[in-house]
């Protein structure tokens, strides 16, 4: 854990639209392996964080390192090395509408590699199995699917290459609640397996909760970043509030007997230690 | 450790000794996705059947993912179906554990359907084509009847009949309609009376150009030019406004709050384009006579005067109404089409396009096949 290399690097990052500033002087590095989460409020540039990072935004000023390469002044075979090297699970899945699940998950191994047929049916296999799809659904068509299918379908696509950083735009919204919690076991198995850093926008704090590692939150046009634990203690309004607030606390109570060492000063602990003494 | 820039791109490659049942297969290089295609053909090339004992060294590998698995754990297990015994080498505890990952969740999936023979599709895809033509047909006609009772409650109570996306309605379908219906009869009349003129020079006719451009535009041309513009301009804009609403849940709410769809969103569109398409085919009428005497006088030396002369003397009212009176038909068709298709459509947003495409080539197909129906009707009864 200790030899952690960052690979991305954002510095001094600007998005403006027109007169309207998203994002001014931010700074964010995100470590190999970990899962960082996203969290900010409504508008306050979550999204275009993500895209930037991904290049599908071009920033107004800074800089963008993805393993290395300047995302935003790579070129030709750099930037296909790139997009090959990262994947991105859109909030819907965003798969090609008239192909298959099958087919969606070998467009782009077809397109960027030279393998048999034989294998690209099987390597197809494997992904399927990986994001834990059941057989059948290989044949049908994104229509015929659940929300929750084409979310692992379009994972299933997204880890087609074999990316070493997977990027998420709300991978859990609109899913019901066994669903969420079986694909925040899922991100984390494959993290583990594949060795994947990921990067997730999400609102679901129990995904934030149970598997992300450190946590940005977007403020000010600026993220703070810190770990579920050090984001409760501070202090800032809307901080405060986002992890405090009614739905949080629901979370909080199913947290603390677990993480009660880190916060024995002000944990419910101490309170009963101090009733029972 | 520094950020690795560039990945390796060495192919993988693949040794193999034989020894009786022993064998070894030692791979290296980047097993990756990206350049996995060689090792894995050579591996398909490869007769595994003899080995008892298999050993596969990964010490050489520079690159390695879920492909590499894969094609370790295939070899693997085709060793020990065949009764062999495998023993993985020189593997890192990474690479094991991901091999183990994939052995885990692989799963064969049914093959895609195999598509048959293509004389069974074909005779399939008729068969099919023609059952949902039937369908079409006799939704349509049932929405017919819908519309035609929504039509008749809001002559009972034209109180209830919205004036504000009427309104808006006819002046998107016909008053921004009024240049390019404007402009096409005009040119339709220009070409009228040049071909028409170009014929009948042979025989010393050229007079009677006029009465080609008279009878022409007005019975026919005028408003089959203007109802096949707005078909195309109109129907495809109510597909596609109705569908994306559709898609939106726009139209469920409707229902929810106890709104119509038929009375908000159809009657208006229908009644704006019945209102609306006589006017653009009277005004189309006049643009392509005008055309035919512009035509007339520049070219074929036939004066405004001569030209009004030999027009009172070729048409009569009765030859405009026979042209007008199909513009009311034709606009109920294709708002109908229009609207009916727009209904139709299923939720996602490819169905938004297709519906529209469909909107446009029905209604074209309705309005060409009725103008042809008005012929028949016409020269029985004589007119």
């Amino acid at each position: 854990m200790g030899d952690r290399e960052s690979v991305i690097d954002v510095r001094k990052l600007r998005n403006q639209f027109g007169s309207q500033v998203i994002h001014d002087g931010l700074d964010l590095s995100v470590q190999r392996g970990e899962i960082m989460g996203i969290v900010g409020g409504s508008g306050s540039g979550k999204s275009v964080l993500l895209r930037t990072m991904v290049g599908l935004t071009k920033p107004r000023s800074g800089e963008i390192k993805v393993l290395g390469v300047d995302v935003a002044k790579a070129r030709g075979g750099d930037r296909a090395l790139l997009q090959q090297r990262s994947g991105m699970l859109f909030q819907d899945g965003a798969l090609f509408s008239s192909l298959t699940v099958a087919q969606n998950i070998q467009l782009p191994l077809k397109e960027h590699s030279r393998m048999s047929p034989g294998l690209l049916v099987e390597l197809t296999d494997v992904k399927i199995g990986m994001v834990g799809l059941p057989l059948d659904a290989a044949n049908k068509h994104p229509s015929q699917l659940s929300g929750g299918m084409r979310k692992r379908a379009g994972l299933a696509r997204a880890l087609a290459l074999d990316p070493e950083i997977l990027f998420l735009d709300e991978p859990t919204a609109g899913l019901d609640p066994i669903g969420a919690a079986k694909f925040d076991q899922l991100i984390l198995e494959l993290r583990r397996a594949l060795d994947l850093t990921v990067v997730m926008v999400t609102h679901d704090l129990d995904s934030l909760a149970t598997i992300c590692d450190r946590i940005a939150v977007l403020i000010d046009k600026r993220v703070i970043v810190g770990t579920m634990d050090s984001l409760m203690r501070h202090r800032h309004g809307w901080i405060y509030e986002y992890f405090h607030g009614p739905r949080a606390r629901a979370i909080n109570r199913g947290r603390k007997p677990t993480k009660a060492k880190g916060k024995r000063a002000a944990g419910p602990g101490g309170v009963s230690d101090g009733n029972t003494g | 450790m520094a950020v690795v820039a560039a990945p390796p791109v060495e192919d993988g490659w693949l040794e193999s000794l034989r020894d009786g049942d022993q064998m070894v297969i030692r791979l290296g290089g980047a097993l990756t996705t990206r350049h996995v295609a060689p090792v894995d053909d050579t591996l398909r090339g490869l007769d595994l059947s003899a080995a008892r004992r298999l050993e596969i060294n990964l010490k050489g590998l520079s690159g390695f993912d879920t492909a590499g698995a894969w094609l370790v754990h295939r070899t693997r297990e085709l060793v020990r179906k065949g009764g062999g015994s495998v023993t993985l080498t020189g593997a890192s505890a990474a690479q094991l554990a991901l091999i183990e990952a994939v052995a885990d969740n692989v799963q064969p999936c049914p093959p895609a359907p195999a598509p048959g023979s293509s004389v069974v599709r074909l005779v399939a895809h008729v068969g099919r084509a023609t059952l949902e033509l039937g369908a079409e047909a006799r939704e349509l006609v049932s929405f017919l009847g819908q519309t035609v009772l929504a039509l008749g409650r809001a002559m009972l109570r034209p109180g209830r009949v919205r004036a504000t996306p009427l309104v808006y309605h006819m002046e998107e379908v016909g008053l921004n309609a009024v240049p390019i219906v404007g402009l096409l009869s005009f040119l339709i009349g220009i070409v009228l009376a040049y071909q028409g003129a170009d014929q009948l020079a042979r025989f010393g006719a050229e007079i009677f150009a006029v009465n080609l451009v008279g009878v022409g535009v007005l019975r026919e041309m005028g408003v089959l030019l203007t109802a096949i513009i707005v078909a195309g301009r109109t129907g495809s804009a109510f597909a596609a406004q109705i569908g994306t609403m559709k898609v939106n849940e726009e139209v469920d709410a409707m229902r929810t709050i106890g709104l119509d769809p038929m009375e908000m969103l159809v009657l208006p569109r229908v009644l704006a384009l019945l209102l609306t398409l006589p006017l653009l085919g009277f005004f189309a009428d006049i643009m392509g006579l005008l055309g035919g005497a512009v035509m007339a006088s520049w070219v074929l030396d036939i004066s405004l005067l001569q030209y009004v002369r030999q027009l009172q003397s070729a048409v009569s009212v009765s030859s405009f109404w026979v042209g007008l009176i199909k513009a009311p038909v034709f606009a109920f068709v294709i708002g109908l089409v229009g609207c009916f298709e727009g209904l139709k459509v299923d939720g996602s947003a490819e169905s938004v396009g297709r519906k529209t495409t469909q909107a446009v080539v029905e209604s074209i197909f309705l309005v060409i096949v009725l103008d042809a129906v008005f012929s028949i009707l016409f020269s029985i009864i004589g007119w």
